[in-house]
């Protein structure tokens, strides 16, 4: 126990991951740069296990059906942010009729980030390649032109500047998940760290 | 799969007021395993009734004989920050969790030049840089670019002072925001392209570039750093926001 420690006033709203407290902005977390992507020569690319790819232009991409997921969101770093507006294509909408027996995914994105998930994580109305957030166009510092949104894992998972998903039959650990965090980031198992 | 990060209890033995707002924290730390300059350590705090609250807290420098030192900002309406400060007594426990982080390291063994650049109490894992590199004997060319409101902000200012002139190859440059000593040339400022160009290294040299402050901070100075010709993998980050 900490002596003299009370802590905030415990609320009565629904419960947050544990852990977690609540903010009402929005912080930035990035390991270098934020990288400016061109809409002109912005894709996004699904890759296969057989090498087979699939790709998309912007154009493309805003032309998919648009979905607006209003969802709650949890960083590693112990911020939630709550109903979180956001506009993008859902991952069940790019990944239709790509044939796969690939159970894992690793997202890249522009500048070199790279994290790892099950693809089953991806699908079921779970996953998004968001552009628009909030009412507006996706800020570059939040990810933008587009980022994944992945909200029921830790917000390292939702890679900023998306570039492409490779589906994998191996599991290969992305850039936290090879420097100490979890593999698979459950934020209601509070799997933050490797091994936990 | 790695053993789990286990928590473990830490005492107070020392604290140094740094400035009015923040506190350096020297932690007992029985069985600690050591860490790399620039990883950071979760602290965790229990109250009387079962609550607790977890925080990340940059590590400020090595470890020595099983203590820890880090350096608490106090965060206005902050939940941990105020209590560390303000209420937390020496040989009181805290529990400790660590290191964590992989990513925005420097380890001594690196040859590279070296740009630190910090706004605020981003220097903290800065300082434990700097601090490795002395500890480790490195001579590898460190300039430390220390962005700050006014001298009374400066975090471990006397010791500063005395590595520039006990460490050979360290060079600390300041740029003040808001009020400047009489002896700084030029107005305050926020930092721009002349401050990085004068104190960083060019980009032929390929330094090793850490960045961290806040978040419209580091953005600034990564762009810069980039716009000038650094190669964006050379150019590490560590924003923080307000945290509690």
């Amino acid at each position: 126990m900490s002596p003299g420690f009370q802590g905030r006033p415990r609320s009565a709203e629904p419960a947050l991951p544990p852990g977690q407290y609540l903010t009402q902005d929005f912080p930035v977390l990035s390991a270098g740069p934020t990288p400016r992507v061109p809409l002109e020569t912005w894709e996004f690319v699904i890759s296969t296990e057989s090498g087979a790819e699939f790709r998309w232009s912007w154009d493309e991409l805003m032309a998919l059906p648009q979905e607006t997921p209003a969802v709650d969101i949890h960083c590693v770093t112990r911020w939630s942010k709550r109903d979180t507006d956001w506009q993008g294509v859902s991952l069940d909408t790019l990944l239709e009729g790509i044939d796969t027996d690939a159970r894992y995914a690793q997202a890249h994105s522009y500048g070199g980030y790279t994290t790892n998930l099950p693809l089953a994580d991806l699908r079921g109305g779970r996953a998004w390649i968001a552009h628009r957030y909030d009412g507006g166009p996706l800020p570059a510092e939040h990810g933008g032109p587009a980022r994944l949104l992945v909200p029921h894992l830790y917000f390292w998972k939702s890679a900023k500047w998306v570039r492409g998903i490779r589906l994998t039959t191996e599991d290969q650990p992305g850039f936290w998940e090879t420097a100490g965090y979890h593999d698979y980031g459950d934020p209601w198992r509070e799997q933050r760290y490797q091994g936990d | 799969m790695t053993a789990p990060l286990r928590w473990r209890v830490a005492r107070l033995c020392e604290r140094r007021v740094e400035t009015p707002t923040a506190h350096t924290l020297v932690l007992e730390a029985p069985g600690w395993p050591g860490h790399l300059p620039g990883q950071h350590v979760d602290v965790r705090l229990t109250a009387s009734d079962g609550y607790q609250a977890a925080r990340s807290y940059s590590l400020a420098g090595p470890a020595e004989a099983d203590r820890i030192t880090l350096t608490v900002q106090r965060v206005p309406d902050g939940e941990v920050s105020p209590y560390l400060i303000d209420v937390y007594a020496e040989g009181d426990p805290v529990e400790v969790r660590g290191p964590v982080g992989g990513w925005f390291v420097w380890r001594p063994e690196e040859t590279a030049p070296v740009l630190l650049v910090a706004g605020g109490s981003g220097v903290v894992p800065l300082m434990a840089m700097v601090r490795a590199r002395r500890a480790a004997g490195s001579r590898v060319p460190f300039r430390l670019l220390y962005s700050v409101r006014t001298p009374a902000d400066v975090f471990y200012a006397d010791e500063l002072r005395r590595r520039v002139r006990d460490d050979l190859g360290l060079d600390v440059a300041y740029v003040y925001t808001r009020e400047a000593p009489q002896d700084w040339r030029g107005e305050p400022h926020r930092i721009g392209l002349a401050d990085v160009n004068s104190h960083g290294w060019p980009p032929e040299l390929e330094p090793l570039c850490y960045v961290c402050g806040p978040t419209g901070f580091v953005e600034t100075v990564a762009d810069l750093l980039v716009g000038l010709g650094h190669q964006s993998r050379r150019v590490k980050t560590e924003r923080f926001g307000p945290t509690g």
